[in-house]
């Protein structure tokens, strides 16, 4: 078998980029596949705590690269849902603890077990970033409407093209309806047509991310969430489904609506 | 024109956040684009400019000068080129 690769990346921290890896690769073991979450954010390892898994970390990736371990033994299985299993970063070492040159090899490594390697990229453009794409096959940029994270996506967008990265897909995350509705936030179109990349999902802002951050449940397996939702569209077209953009709900008010109808008279 | 204007600001067009946000990003990518070029972008745009001014006339090559201005809500392309000697012209 050879799966691929992808690593989730965005520049700015905070945007978004663990949740996403957490509720993608959930979302790819709910519909059968195979799938490695590997956690590159050496020192501020996360990617364990989203998932409900960090009570199991027995070795982690530096201890695999340095053959401290067996691949086998560092891998988390994740009960809770049938082929997937995390590979956690360490927690006491620097982002220098592991070259590109092996991640590479590890990322072959998975490619050979696993239909989907999700890698968790840290934030910034540092070795930690230079680490999290050398072995990826395709990039997912994850970013939210604002100036500084669509101004750290495009930077990182023009370093992935210069390291060969042949395809790179857009998250547009935390996205707030209402806002973009009033004028206030940027929308889907404004932010596409300025970093001139491939969208792959827009993500609603939703609460119900806290509350399943807070219980290590990603939020994929909650039916009511619109994030969730969102994710799990991702997912089916990251196997290549068509699959169409949610309609998201404006929950537009009586005045947004004769606001509206203002706007389209005086056009 | 006032009238449109106040018009325009109580329907929130214009001058809403998102417009005023697209517009700052729309100018500080030409900046961080420029800047993080993998080449130096300014001089290989120079040497490009020699090559096809030089086919119509003579310009000081030491003194051409290619920079970028800012103003409130644009970036211009400044390009002040000294200019030697036209070339002879002969329509044939």
């Amino acid at each position: 078998m050879s799966g691929k690769v992808l690593v989730i990346t965005s520049g700015k921290g905070g945007v978004g980029k663990t949740t996403t890896t957490a509720n993608l690769g959930t979302a790819l073991a709910m519909m059968g596949y195979k799938v490695v979450l590997v956690d590159t954010d050496i020192g501020l390892r996360n990617l364990d705590v989203v998932m409900g898994l960090e009570n199991r970390i027995v070795f982690d990736i530096v201890d695999v690269v340095n053959e401290n371990c067996k691949l086998k033994q560092a891998m988390i299985k994740d009960k809770r849902f049938d082929g997937l299993y995390l590979l956690p970063a360490a927690q006491t070492k620097e982002k220098t603890a592991v070259s590109p040159h092996q991640m590479r090899s590890l990322s072959a490594e998975l490619k050979k077990e696993f239909d989907y390697v999700l890698i968790d990229c840290p934030a910034g453009i540092e070795q930690g970033f230079k680490n999290a794409i050398a072995g990826a096959d395709e990039a997912l940029v994850v970013a939210t409407p604002e100036v500084s994270s669509v101004r750290d996506a495009d930077r990182i967008i023009g370093l992935l093209e210069a390291a060969g990265l042949a395809i790179s897909r857009l998250i547009i995350n935390r996205i707030r309806p209402k806002m973009v509705r009033r004028g206030d936030m940027m929308d889907i179109d404004d932010i596409i047509d300025i970093l001139a990349i491939k969208l792959i999902g827009v993500v609603p802002e939703d609460e119900v991310i806290v509350v399943s951050t807070n219980r290590g449940e990603p939020a994929v397996i909650d039916y009511t969430s619109k994030a969730g939702e969102a994710y799990r569209r991702i997912a089916r077209r990251l196997v290549g489904e068509e699959v169409p953009f949610m309609v998201l709900d404006y929950n537009e008010g009586l005045f947004d609506r004769f606001r509206r109808m203002l706007k389209l008279a005086a056009r | 024109m006032a009238f449109l204007d106040l018009i325009n600001k109580l329907l929130g067009r214009d001058n809403s956040s998102k417009q005023v946000a697209k517009e700052r990003l729309r100018l500080v990518l030409v900046h961080d684009r420029a800047n993080t070029a993998p080449v130096d972008f300014l001089t290989a745009l120079k040497e490009d400019l020699i090559r096809v001014i030089s086919q119509y006339m003579e310009i000081d090559e030491e003194a051409l000068e290619v920079t970028f201005s800012n103003s409130d809500n644009s970036v211009a392309l400044i390009a002040n080129i000294p200019v030697i000697k036209m070339r002879r012209a002969v329509n044939n």
